[in-house]
């Protein structure tokens, strides 16, 4: 106990002597807790709408000011023909251009239909999607309007007035009620700072110690590989929660990250989940022999674990073998227990399977880093 | 001259055998850019699709019948079930069983028909804000659309405003063709960034860096020798992920190709400087590390445009994402392949991102040879 107790102290005097590397490790991701949250956000901007009115009619005006009166669109210019129109869409001037074509007005007064031509920057796929979306709902309701403006007009468009008022679509956001999506994306990007930091240190540490042949001197010191393995882990273990501590503190304080459910039940995990992450860590390090290779293997399954942990997107679209290779990641796991707990206010019956999952994980890691470990001192 | 050009010779060709030499590194370096390619082409999608959803239907008729049909034709929507009263959804919804809920009224048919007002209300989980918002304008558009074709269609013919649509530069609206630029600035960032950081600031905290400093090279010799192997694996990444992304996705270059590959030489030499930028602030490969992650890895992830768009941004951060330069890479890139753009489009980013590159640069040559007095 007392050897662990002083391998513990030695490894607390390394991080602490060097006070960058403290400030990185406890500092560092708090900062980026704050802005990176800021940053992760969907949300579609109103976008810049670029009109060529070939119709120049009061039913053209009418519809052109519906657009950019909307919450999805500003009307940047209405052009009378379509010259310099793609250009502008290729210098991202314009989203969207909408092409109301000659006899606009006529054809929807006589037959009751006209059409009008919507080109959307498709680059980001997700996002055009939505604007398609909500053009499409603005003039369904702008031809409803129109027709009931126009009584005197066709048969038709009369049609559309006696078929009855506006549908009322009223919608409702259950858990998060504001739409806050920094309550979603603040207990996530938690995770993975603080996965970062516990599987990185981890495994650079020890390597580091193989590196400057440190290792080899403890190899052949009283001490016992179970010591050194726990007094590795443990001061790592005890800076990650500090990391996770000051974090739930931040977003529960700045961000107001609601704590429906148990938050002692939350830091349990995160102790179970952070021995699981370690033990990864401590696993590549047995791997790898430079402090470049384990920078380059652990980069690598951070960018595997965290793209496929929803963080970031909804797992939910991806196709059923990614969903499954998702089952992998340990991050996936815990951050689907932060979520449930502390958005939803779920307990210990709705998380159980996932924490004891973890667990089993933590345990198997460790046995398989512990063995690996030896086989390679001998 | 010549004996200087030996010299350099002699450090590349030292430095390109560490890299080689070490096998393990160049496999994972080799198939990480694969693996990510299928990863962020299949699995990593922003768009919501397999919406689990329940239409509440307390009495089902021909007008919601053909309103379910429309759910069902979307391939956005995964229709569980139709359900007589909104009893049970509140479970489904606690368990992450369903993810929206479409509540109807009753007798739609008949107020349809009576032209009496129809409310319906769209309930959504909203622990995803981000999903939730698109699940919802999803969700509004399809009951827009139906509503109008079917209060016509009860007295024939007028359809209103049609609305045609162009997808333009990714009609069929494919994530790997938003991804694959953003992936190599990913890419190039951690070999070239990254690998020069640590093999720099390693030599530093073995010593050897003073046995360099000592021997008849320049610093600048030191260092161009220490990166060139580096940029070459960079290059080498661009390649293998254009083809991969061109063989398995089919994601164009649209534009010039010898322009894309200039402008990644470009984004090299960018990434390059701060690899040195780095090293010459870190003292120990801990530090390099940490700081490369955090001043590099997550801000080319999070802040370039490559996820999350830039647009989306609050300003602070729109305005601190300007000095990333991914963020310049990406429009560059998705504007060739996407948009097939050209330089004359794409000046002012090329020139920002040589501007950045050239003011990396100087910090970093002159904060080396300060620390090399």
């Amino acid at each position: 106990m007392r050897i662990i107790r002083l391998l513990v102290w030695k490894e607390f005097l390394q991080v602490f002597r060097d006070p960058a590397t403290a400030f990185q490790i406890l500092v560092i991701p708090i900062f980026q807790l704050l802005i990176l949250s800021n940053a992760a956000t969907f949300d579609v901007p109103r976008a810049a709408m670029l009109v060529v009115d070939e119709d120049h009619s009061s039913v053209s005006a009418q519809l052109i000011q519906r657009l950019d009166g909307s919450e999805r669109f500003r009307v940047v210019d209405v052009r009378p023909n379509e010259t310099g129109v793609e250009a502008a869409l290729l210098d991202r001037d314009a989203r969207v251009i909408l092409r109301i074509p000659h006899d606009f007005e006529r054809d929807l007064v006589r037959t009751g239909s006209a059409p009008v031509l919507l080109s959307l920057d498709a680059e980001d796929g997700a996002s055009a999607g939505i604007l398609q979306a909500a053009a499409t709902a603005i003039m369904v309701d702008v031809s409803r309007d129109l027709a009931a403006a126009h009584p005197g007009s066709s048969r038709e468009m009369q049609g559309t007035v006696r078929a009855g008022p506006p549908l009322d679509v009223r919608s409702s956001n259950w858990f998060n009620p504001s739409a806050n999506y920094k309550h979603f994306m603040v207990p996530g990007l938690l995770v993975s700072l603080t996965t970062i930091i516990g599987l990185l240190v981890t495994s650079q540490n020890i390597v580091r110690e193989k590196e400057l042949g440190t290792l080899e001197q403890l190899n052949v010191s009283p001490i016992s590989r179970g010591q050194f393995l726990v007094g590795k882990l443990l001061p790592f273990w005890l800076l990650a929660m500090t990391t996770f501590t000051i974090g739930m503190t931040v977003g529960v304080f700045v961000f107001g990250i609601p704590t429906v459910g148990s938050v002692p039940l939350v830091f349990l995990s995160a102790g179970v989940y952070l021995i699981v992450a370690l033990g990864i860590g401590l696993l590549i390090s047995t791997i790898a022999r430079t402090q470049q290779q384990v920078m380059f293997v652990a980069f690598f399954l951070l960018l595997l674990y965290l793209l496929l942990s929803g963080i970031f997107t909804p797992l939910e679209s991806a196709p059923r073998w990614a969903q499954w290779i998702a089952q992998a990641s340990p991050v996936k796991h815990f951050v689907f227990i932060m979520r449930t707990v502390l958005v939803r206010g779920g307990g210990l019956a709705d998380i159980g399977p996932t924490l004891l999952g973890l667990a089993v994980a933590g345990v198997g890691v460790m046995l398989l880093a512990v063995r690996q470990h030896s086989r390679r001192a001998d | 001259m010549g004996r200087r050009w030996a010299a350099l010779r002699g450090l590349v060709v030292k430095e390109s055998r560490h890299v080689l030499r070490d096998r393990q590194t160049l496999v994972i370096l080799l198939l990480m850019p694969l693996v990510q390619v299928l990863l962020y082409g299949y699995a990593i999608r922003t768009d919501v699709s397999g919406i689990r959803t329940v239409i509440v239907d307390p009495t089902p008729d021909i007008a919601t019948r053909s309103l379910l049909a429309r759910f069902e034709a979307s391939d956005r929507y995964d229709v569980r079930e139709v359900v007589p009263t909104d009893f049970a959804i509140e479970r489904g919804f606690a368990s992450g069983a369903l993810r929206q809920a479409i509540v109807l009224p009753t007798d739609v048919e008949r107020r349809l028909g009576r032209g009496e007002p129809i409310s319906v209300l769209i309930v959504t989980d909203g622990s995803d804000p981000n999903a939730g918002s698109a699940m919802r304008s999803y969700a509004e558009a399809i009951l827009r659309r139906w509503y109008s074709e079917a209060s016509t269609n009860t007295l024939g013919g007028a359809r209103g405003i049609r609305v045609e649509s162009r997808m333009r530069y990714n009609p069929t609206l494919e994530s790997a063709n938003l991804f694959v630029p953003g992936l190599i600035a990913l890419v190039v960032t951690i070999v070239s960034a990254m690998m020069t950081a640590i093999a720099i600031t390693r030599e530093t905290e073995m010593g050897t860096m003073e046995m360099l400093l000592v021997s008849p090279l320049r610093p600048s010799a030191i260092v161009l020798g220490k990166v060139l192997p580096y940029a070459a694996l960079g290059l080498l990444n661009v390649f293998i992920v254009l083809s991969a992304a061109a063989a398995v996705f089919h994601v164009p270059v649209r534009g010039s190709l010898a322009l894309l590959l200039a402008e990644c030489l470009l984004y090299v030499f960018t990434t390059l400087a701060i690899g040195i930028v780095i090293s010459t602030a870190a003292r120990t490969q801990r530090t390099a590390m940490l700081m490369a992650l955090g001043g590099l890895l997550l801000p080319t992830i999070m802040l370039s445009g490559f996820i999350f768009p830039i647009a989306s941004m609050p300003t602070p951060l729109r305005v601190f994402s300007n000095i990333v330069p991914a963020r310049w890479f990406l429009v560059i890139v998705r504007g060739i392949m996407l948009k097939g753009a050209g330089l004359g489009t794409l000046w002012q980013e090329t020139l920002v991102l040589l501007g950045l590159t050239t003011a990396l640069l100087a910090v970093g040559i002159r904060r080396l040879s300060v620390r090399l007095d």
